[in-house]
């Protein structure tokens, strides 16, 4: 701006205002794509896969639905991937349909409080944008909601500039015969395959998601099916009112501008989990606001409202309910890791719910030893929020640092001086649950160190290395006992010879008395560690 | 087989029976092995012999730390049985070893890796069967040679006379048990060991056994067994004196107390292997003034030697007044004199002047 401008007589503001428009979302998504998971063509694959993965089964566990997901990646070209997922999800409502799949922030969970995959309803039509932007093709989409009702089909675009959906085509399918949903998107991306892979993502997903059956077919049509490890859905849910500690300013004050009571006091009793009439009382007596009046007069008030924020902090309001998270539980995790793993041992740790800034959270560890794991190298760190696979920046992740802070040498492990991880075949897996998962970035790649949910998952991480450090010890021992044993066999050959030397007796049935003896009474002494008895040792006298 | 052999031979079926009887019985097979440590070790004053005590303990197969010693006892028991009844010729007790280091197949060690695991063994054996190593056809490489007047038929049939051994001397062989080492004639007014082997030389070139009708004996240094069973039969079988000449230091002081009342660690074999009428001629700390040693060839004592002095003076074999004060005045003297030193007189004054004066003075002590 230079004083020039100024001179023109209008104010300065005037001139910025004609500057002012809204940012098409396509430009939104450019500037944020990294954010959003897109930004390595290998990573724009998982995202997507992932974010159609993360919503047939958000929406088969809503509706009590075994969830049944297909997905296959295709090669277009050598830039773009065709990409199909499917499922056997309750279908989307044909009124909706353009917009959950063709409008950013559009979505039915953002505002609800419980443990769930995704949440701002950005992730699918993120992906439709990049498909979009990438291809130049529209989103095919397929749903039924119904046997009895058609299905019907789509081909959809976001409009860049005003963040709605535009339709191409739209008719009856008549080959979609079950229910549930079906996208199809071309986009520029790349297969790879390793441990940050799509296949890598869906077998982990498989893992925590025990009741999916997830199957898979690569560009070079090799198909692979985790099957489910169990037929029981996972416990819904419960949806909460927020907990007076984790709410924001922001939050609040929008609460205050939307809600139906008329009253501050029926506000807070009403929108807040655990704020009875007497915690309300005293909350508002703290702020020095009047329980009467109304809540849009003190969303006006920022002041007020920061009153009632730290009253929130200073009145002692009972812990958030905790039936709102879905611990996938030892058993299940148990299986669900054996489905997809040969192990020699298994560990499970469910902790209790516990509370972090108003928010119910809780860890689960599994950890796996021996089988078809890796033998070389450092343990493998599987990360999982929500039941949904972290895969990228495992080093910025609270569950790795909190994991590192362990010295497993305690447990019977190997770890080289100033390593972080121990040496082994060993897989490492911890799962929270929270109904707001604190993520370092919007790309939700790594949880964020907060002392609380480290600790935690140090607990977890520790009960379950605590059985696999008694495992490997016994393991140890057993192996121990074996060589002994296998010692005294060979030593028992050849003293039954020399016994058949100087006794005439014949030496196979010397060495079966021996066996007999040494397994009645004597293989005690080989299990024990104590110390064995010493020989006496002649003096050396000179000579 | 000679008898004897076929009584050891005995033994040792008896002692492979015991184990089979142990097992029968359910229990943890075992043999006695007698202590050979100090503490089972006592000086027997009525005879001046070095003796081993009842002291036993059992060494258990069914136990970690000596299931591998026990079947290491049971191979020697039985190779020691298998030499003696098939008659072969003596092996050495190296040798054994070689016969039975082996690998135990499954177990990926070796019967045996070192010698030193089958010797005390052997003589855990020996002790086992109440025999010596001499008769369970055993033998120890000596190192002695002697020369003097006296005429031995040998097992091989060939006569000796170690009047005319040349400048070498005779050898003394690993066994000297009389069917080996047969003493046709013996001449001789006294016997004279010597500790070391250039000593023994120049007083043989010198023909001092020829001079002094003498027998002329050494083990070059500390005697094998062979040397001092030797010296234990002539002890036993002529009447006449025996002397021992060594260096004057703890070490020489105690060759010749292992010459006359044995060793510690074969104690057991004292009784055959002492010689308990043995006196120790010299070197002493009186004859340094007496023969005017000079002071040339004096070396100090060092650390080792008075540690040495200190274990020796404890010995109840050293009990005696005449050497404690022997120990005494060598640790007031604070020198060591070795018998090579006397040449520093002169060549011939060993021979001629040091061993006749002090043997005419009686100049000795026991």
């Amino acid at each position: 701006m230079t004083s020039a401008k100024t001179s023109d007589n209008a104010p300065i503001a005037v001139e910025l205002a004609k500057k002012q428009k809204a940012i098409s979302v396509a430009e939104f998504f450019e500037k944020n794509r990294h954010m959003l998971g897109f930004d390595s063509l290998p990573r724009c694959l998982i995202t997507c896969v992932k974010e159609a993965v993360d919503n047939a089964l958000d929406a088969c566990e809503e509706s009590s639905i075994l969830p049944d997901i297909y997905i296959r990646v295709r090669k277009v070209d050598d830039r773009i991937l065709n990409i199909v997922i499917e499922d056997n999800g309750p279908g989307v409502q044909r009124d909706v349909l353009p917009r959950v799949f063709g409008k950013l922030l559009y979505g039915s969970r953002f505002h609800a409080i419980r443990q769930s995959r995704g949440q701002q309803g950005i992730g699918i039509s993120a992906a439709v944008l990049y498909a979009q932007l990438t291809s130049g093709k529209p989103a095919r989409i397929t749903s039924r909601i119904d046997p009895k009702l058609p299905a019907y089909f789509y081909e959809l675009k976001i409009d860049t500039e005003t963040n709605e959906p535009r339709i191409i085509t739209e008719k009856f399918d008549d080959f979609f015969t079950s229910r549930g949903t079906r996208i199809e998107l071309n986009m520029e991306a790349t297969y790879v395959r390793g441990r940050q892979s799509v296949l890598e993502y869906l077998r982990n997903t498989a893992i925590v998601n025990p009741h999916a059956r997830i199957t898979f077919i690569d560009p070079y049509e090799e198909k692979t099916v985790f099957e489910r490890a169990c037929d029981v859905l996972p416990k819904q849910p419960v949806e909460i009112k927020p907990h007076p500690h984790g709410i924001e300013l922001g939050t609040l004050i929008k609460m205050l501008q939307s809600t139906d009571s008329l009253k501050l006091g029926s506000f807070l009793s009403n929108s807040f989990a655990k704020i009875g009439g007497h915690t309300m009382e005293s909350i508002c007596k703290e702020a020095n606001l009047d329980p009467n009046m109304a809540p849009q007069d003190l969303a006006k008030d920022t002041e007020g409202v920061r009153r009632i924020m730290a009253a929130f902090q200073k009145i002692k309001i009972q812990a958030p309910p905790k039936d709102c998270l879905s611990p996938i539980t030892g058993d299940l995790l148990k299986k669900g890791v054996t489905q997809n793993h040969r192990v020699d041992f298994i560990s499970t740790v469910s902790r209790p719910v516990n509370v972090c800034r108003g928010n119910p959270f809780l860890v689960e560890a599994v950890i796996a030893y021996g089988g078809d794991i890796d033998t070389e190298g450092r343990a493998e760190i599987y990360r999982i929020a929500n039941r949904v696979p972290l895969m990228y920046q495992q080093g910025a992740c609270a569950i790795t640092h909190a994991i590192e802070r362990i010295n497993w040498k305690n447990y019977s492990l190997e770890q080289p001086k100033g390593a972080k991880a121990p040496l082994g075949p060993i897989m490492i897996m911890v799962h929270l649950a929270s109904t707001n998962v604190p993520f370092t970035s919007e790309s939700k790649d790594a949880v964020a160190d907060i002392p609380e949910i480290e600790d935690e998952i140090e607990l977890a991480v520790r009960e379950a290395a605590r059985d696999l450090g008694r495992y490997l010890s016994e393991q140890k021992k057993a192996l121990d006992a074996r060589k002994k044993i296998k010692m005294f066999e060979s030593y028992t050959k050849e003293l039954s010879l020399a016994l058949e030397a100087l006794t005439g007796k014949d030496h196979d049935r010397i060495e079966s008395q021996f066996r007999d003896v040494l397994a009645r009474k004597y293989s005690k002494f080989i299990d024990t560690s104590e110390e064995p008895a010493k020989d006496i040792v002649p003096v050396k006298d000179g000579e | 087989m000679a008898s004897r052999g076929q009584e050891i031979a005995d033994k040792l079926t008896k002692v492979g029976e015991s184990v089979l009887k142990d097992i029968d019985d359910g229990k943890n097979p075992s043999v006695d092995i007698t202590m050979r440590t100090l503490s089972n070790v006592y000086f027997d004053e009525k005879t001046g012999l070095i003796r081993l005590g009842d002291e036993k303990q059992k060494r258990y197969y069914f136990n970690l730390g000596q299931a591998k010693k026990f079947l290491q006892t049971m191979l020697i028991a039985k190779q020691i049985k298998i030499l003696l009844e098939q008659n072969k010729p003596a092996l050495s007790i190296r040798q054994l070893f070689y016969t039975l280091k082996h690998e135990i197949p499954g177990a990926g060690e070796n019967t045996f890796d070192i010698q030193e695991e089958s010797d005390p063994i052997i003589e855990d054996v020996e002790l086992m069967t109440d025999s010596l190593r001499e008769e369970l056809n055993l033998i120890a490489t000596p190192n002695g040679v002697l020369a003097g007047p006296m005429v031995v038929e040998d097992k091989t049939g060939d006569v000796l006379d170690f009047t005319r051994m040349g400048s070498a001397g005779g050898a003394v062989p690993p066994i000297v048990e009389d069917d080996f080492f047969h003493i046709k004639e013996m001449s001789a007014d006294y016997i004279l060991v010597v500790e070391k082997y250039a000593v023994w030389n120049l007083l043989n070139q010198e023909k001092y056994w020829k001079k002094n009708n003498c027998l002329l004996l050494t083990g070059k240094g500390q005697p094998a067994r062979a040397e001092r069973r030797l010296l234990a039969r002539f002890g036993a079988e002529y009447k006449i004196p025996i002397y021992v000449f060594t260096d004057m230091d703890p070490w020489g002081y105690y060759i010749y107390s292992v010459y006359k009342s044995g060793s510690i660690n074969l104690a057991f074999f004292s009784e055959k292997a002492a010689c308990p009428r043995a006196k120790y001629l010299g070197l002493s700390v009186k004859d340094v003034r007496d023969f005017d040693i000079p002071k040339s060839s004096w070396v100090k004592l060092n650390d080792e030697d008075y540690k040495r002095m200190e274990e020796i003076a404890g010995y109840p074999w050293f009990k005696k007044e005449k050497w404690q004060n022997e120990l005494a005045d060598l640790k007031k003297f604070g020198y060591k004199i070795e018998q090579d030193a006397l040449v520093s007189k002169s060549i011939e004054f060993t021979a001629n002047n040091y061993l006749p004066t002090k043997i005419e003075n009686k100049d000795w002590f026991d």
